[in-house]
């Protein structure tokens, strides 16, 4: 069979093209890749979080390698959703893609600020909502951490947009299934995971912490087996659709999440190394089906065998 | 950006500058052994290819016609400005170099085959000038007489010495082009991950990032207090 294999996937109310997203952070506002990425082939573009104000972030150093990975505290530093709407929306609007805005904010009134700036924005696909960033003070991990406040935020988030709403979860907790329930039951209509994992690294010439931060949330190939785990829980612990994200660097690597029951992945750190790892995953994905006589990519979805 | 390995050890890439060209493409590339990436790329043998994307960012403002140039580097900070000093034809330069000590000076001119007359600096004295190339640098603007917006200071090196050099053109009011380095990710300014600190101009951004606004910028820009 050599027919193109239907990539197409629906995730609720968010139909793409493919399952292949850019995560959020990860690929800026997508204009910073035109230049190397057909970005007209994407399954989703996530834009970098985006708070009421603009951000400076955190004091460098900023990122740290680690063994198949890298730690980052950049602290959300973005130019705040006012000039996204007025200066990089417009330009994303003509490309042929999902545009998913990510959303951070420093408290639930200001999540609902978030949601109310797009509501009737069009050439906006979704609303993803960030609670989960380890990087800043308040806000972001503190409301992810917990389930209450998590709802809480879901809840205030899904009343005043327009738009499908995604939830990102922390991998920092100890029962992954409660809090995506409980996202669930607040109405989410998507969740993505995991966002990173806190760490830290130390240099041992100077006995200081390599972030100026100290902490700061681990990414790469490195936790791509723990990602897993938590979807594959996620995936068995609610109804809605789950997005997975962590360590996908080749379309191997997206193959497991979607068998693990991913309707959709994320690409973050991969596109540092390899701008175009999103379209190399998505021309994988196809060889894979067509080698494996399989017409359409739902038939994997979920098709882990125990 | 430069890809030590395919695969993920290390997993990032590494940024690097570009020396030399040959017909536009690029010939050289100085590196000294820093840390795992640089050591996997001592290993490389001639004929093995690598992945490069670039070139990236913003480089050296050529100076005005009748503006003299002094370029001012430190240790492996001599790559760009090498390049930056072939670029310069027509322009009255003066070049130094700092190195920690006589055994570790690096000669790109003995590489690339251009000759490019270098002034030497050595902390340890035993080559040159004995001292700090920023040392050198004050001695040369004592020395010399010069009109403050006919010449102009290029420098490329370890931060303290950039921040030493900023200095010293500050107070005399030269204008500076510093090259900085950062630890680096994407390469594009997507991960912000390479951010330095900057006294606000008109747009008011506190930071700018060394992969795309840079890695050259106005000396006078850079908030070295954060640094």
């Amino acid at each position: 069979m050599n027919r193109s294999p239907d990539l197409r996937v629906t995730l609720g109310p968010l139909e793409m093209k493919n399952p292949v997203m850019t995560a959020s952070g990860t690929f800026g506002y997508g204009c910073e890749f035109e230049s190397l990425v057909d970005l007209n082939l994407l399954g989703g573009i996530v834009v970098k979080g985006l708070s009421l104000k603009p951000m400076a972030g955190n004091p460098v150093p900023r990122i740290a390698e680690t063994p198949a990975g890298m730690l980052n505290a950049i602290g959300l530093a973005n130019i705040g959703v006012n000039e996204f709407i007025e200066k990089k929306l417009p330009w994303l609007r003509g490309i042929d893609t999902s545009v998913i805005v990510n959303i951070y904010g420093h408290s639930t009134d200001e999540y609902e600020d978030l949601a109310k700036a797009f509501k009737g924005v069009e050439g906006v696909a979704a609303l993803e909502v960030n609670i989960s960033c380890p990087n800043v003070e308040m806000g972001g991990m503190v409301f992810g951490k917990d389930p209450a406040l998590s709802a809480r935020v879901t809840e205030r988030v899904v009343k005043n947009t327009d738009k499908p709403v995604i939830v990102k979860l922390t991998p920092n907790v100890t029962d992954i299934g409660a809090l995506a329930r409980a996202v669930e039951e607040s109405g989410a209509d998507i969740i993505s995971l995991i966002n990173t994992l806190t760490g830290m690294a130390i240099d041992i010439e100077r006995r200081r912490p390599k972030l100026a931060n100290v902490s700061g949330g681990l990414s790469g190939p490195a936790i791509k087996p723990v990602a897993l785990y938590q979807v594959w829980q996620a995936v068995n612990s609610v109804k809605i659709p789950v997005i997975g994200i962590g360590g996908i660097i080749d379309y191997r690597d997206a193959l497991e999440f979607l068998i693990a029951g991913a309707k959709a992945v994320q690409v973050g750190t991969a596109n540092f190394v390899n701008p175009r790892a999103t379209m190399d995953i998505i021309e994988g994905l196809k060889g894979y089906c067509i080698e494996k006589g399989i017409d359409d990519i739902n038939r994997i979805i979920g098709s882990l065998n125990i | 950006m430069l890809r030590v390995n395919e695969g993920i050890d290390p997993l990032l890439r590494r940024p690097f500058s570009i020396c030399g060209t040959t017909d536009g493409e690029i010939a050289l590339i100085l590196y000294k052994i820093a840390g795992h990436g640089t050591e996997i790329l001592s290993g490389k043998k001639a004929g093995e290819k690598l992945s490069v994307m670039g070139p990236l960012g913003q480089g050296f403002t050529l100076p005005g016609q009748n503006e003299k140039a002094v370029l001012v580097a430190g240790g492996i900070g001599i790559a760009p400005l090498y390049f930056l000093a072939c670029a310069l034809k027509d322009n009255q330069m003066e070049f130094m170099s700092g190195f920690d000590t006589s055994g570790n000076i690096i000669s790109p001119e003995k590489i690339a085959g251009r000759s490019i007359n270098i002034s030497i600096a050595t902390d340890d004295g035993s080559e040159g000038y004995s001292g700090m190339v920023t040392g050198l640098l004050d001695e040369y603007l004592d020395k010399n007489i010069y009109e403050k917006d006919s010449i102009i200071i290029y420098a490329c090196g370890p931060s303290a010495m950039l921040k030493k050099v900023s200095s010293i053109a500050a107070c005399r009011e030269i204008p500076c082009q510093v090259s900085m380095e950062a630890l680096m990710a994407c390469g594009l300014g997507a991960c912000q991950g390479c951010a330095v600190k900057v006294f606000p101009q008109n747009d008011l951004t506190l930071y700018r990032h060394v992969c795309k606004d840079g890695p050259v910028f106005p000396a006078h820009i850079i908030d070295w207090g954060a640094i």
